[in-house]
């Protein structure tokens, strides 16, 4: 049972840092527990948070744990700037402060019985991890579950112990794909829309999710278009510059919708004539 | 047994392919075996075959002296391998290396450029597959140099 925020959601709530491991030179998971040890931190696979670093700023990022998890929160950051170097720097023990959950989710729910496509690039397999684990421990309610991950390179995979055990699971179908291989690569080496041709999919019974950089969804969606998938069955997770994280202050608008309040996770046919405008 | 006629006819890359078209196509291939690790074709060799994968997957490399090969893409099942056959000098400009053990349909392509001279409506339909494959490989490969997974300061 997910919770609805009940305190303030512009009040951070005190957690603490329980764990750091390192998933590639320069992405990091984090564990969060609560400070206080019985907050409920339940959340829906898609949905972020704000993360507080005291004396740095705030950051929105994805829950990547397992929701049935709700006494922890688990993120995986990429250390990109300032503000999120010192958050995957941050030590075993220390505080950090914690909004949310906020946004839309995934429709895992509304996806039982089918088929589900999930196609990520980048750190963008982190926000879909979620739904990973929760198809996985209804498996009976679903059909097959397609893993279709691109990467930079070998050394850019996120969680690859985690890739190889799904893809023992039956019915379950995980293929990964980096730009660049080197010759130790034995994987394939190319865009993740290549593997589209590999992965037997029935595109009636089929709902995908799909989260990466946004030209590479571009490419995506017209690809799952091309095998016959509906727009009505293609959810994207969208990413703006948010700041409040309800809906108040307008930095991640994105058309008539706030990236943080309707989003982040979007229908195609919601989207579809924002992504083919410049500049937006 | 499966065969030649079979799996050239089912591949999808023949589809609808006229009846009399595909004997010819059968006429130009044979089974052929790569064990992992080996070269199938080499950058700069005559570009006299090219392949239909059937299981494994191979490695296009580009030379890149004095550093290792570069791979700038795999092919696998059921995918169509080399297509520097079609267009003068007919040589290969990548290597091509089976990453696992690979089991394909090689087509003669001497004798089919020769088949093709002889009847251009076979040689037509021979092009506008082998353009479907370029133009997939070309937007493919634009997206690879976009490099869109680097971080963006």
């Amino acid at each position: 049972m997910v919770t609805s925020i009940t305190i303030d959601p512009m009040l951070p709530q005190p957690y603490l840092v329980r764990e750091v491991s390192k998933e590639t030179p320069d992405t990091f998971t984090l564990r969060l527990d609560p400070e206080n040890g019985a907050r409920d931190s339940a959340f829906r696979p898609g949905q972020f948070s704000m993360l507080w670093v005291f004396g740095v700023g705030e950051l929105p990022i994805s829950i990547s744990g397992d929701p049935a998890l709700s006494n922890r929160l688990i993120y995986t950051v990429r250390s990109v700037g300032q503000a999120t170097h010192s958050l995957v720097n941050q030590k075993v023990g220390s505080g950090v402060g914690v909004r949310g959950p906020f946004g839309t989710g995934w429709p895992v729910e509304a996806a039982r019985g089918r088929d589900v496509i999930l196609v990520a690039g980048g750190i963008g397999l982190a926000p879909l991890r979620p739904v990973i684990y929760q198809v996985l421990q209804n498996r009976k309610d679903y059909g097959r579950l397609v893993i279709l991950y691109g990467g930079r390179s070998p050394r850019d995979l996120l969680y690859r112990k985690e890739l190889a055990k799904w893809a023992r699971i039956p019915e379950t179908q995980v293929l990964v794909t980096v730009d660049y291989g080197g010759i130790g690569w034995h994987g394939h080496v190319g865009v993740v829309t290549t593997l589209f041709k590999y992965s037997r999919l029935h595109p009636a019974r089929s709902v995908a999710m799909v989260c990466g950089p946004e030209i590479m969804m571009r490419f995506v969606v017209r690809d799952l278009e091309a095998v016959g998938l509906s727009h009505d069955d293609i959810y994207l997770s969208m990413e703006r510059n948010m700041k409040c994280a309800v809906g108040f202050c307008g930095h991640c608008q994105y058309g008539p919708h706030f990236i943080c309040k309707d989003g982040p996770v979007f229908r195609y046919e919601q989207v579809r004539p924002l992504l083919e405008k410049y500049e937006l | 047994m499966e065969t030649l006629e079979r799996i050239i006819g089912e591949h999808p890359f023949f589809a609808g392919l006229d009846a009399g078209f595909l004997s010819l196509m059968v006429s130009c291939a044979s089974n052929v075996r790569f064990t992992a690790g080996t070269y199938i074709l080499k950058e700069g060799d005559a570009a006299n075959t090219f392949y239909l994968v059937r299981e494994g997957k191979v490695a296009l490399e580009l030379l890149a002296p004095p550093h290792k090969p570069i791979i700038v893409s795999t092919i696998s099942i059921g995918e169509i391998l080399g297509w520097s056959w079609l267009m003068e000098p007919y040589r290969w400009k990548f290597s091509a290396r089976a990453v696992d053990d690979v089991r394909a349909i090689a087509l003669d392509a001497r004798c089919l450029r020769t088949k093709c001279e002889e009847n251009h409506d076979l040689g037509y339909e021979v092009l506008k597959r082998f353009a479907g494959i370029v133009e997939q490989r070309l937007d493919a490969t634009r997206l690879q140099l976009l490099d869109v997974y680097a971080v963006r300061r």
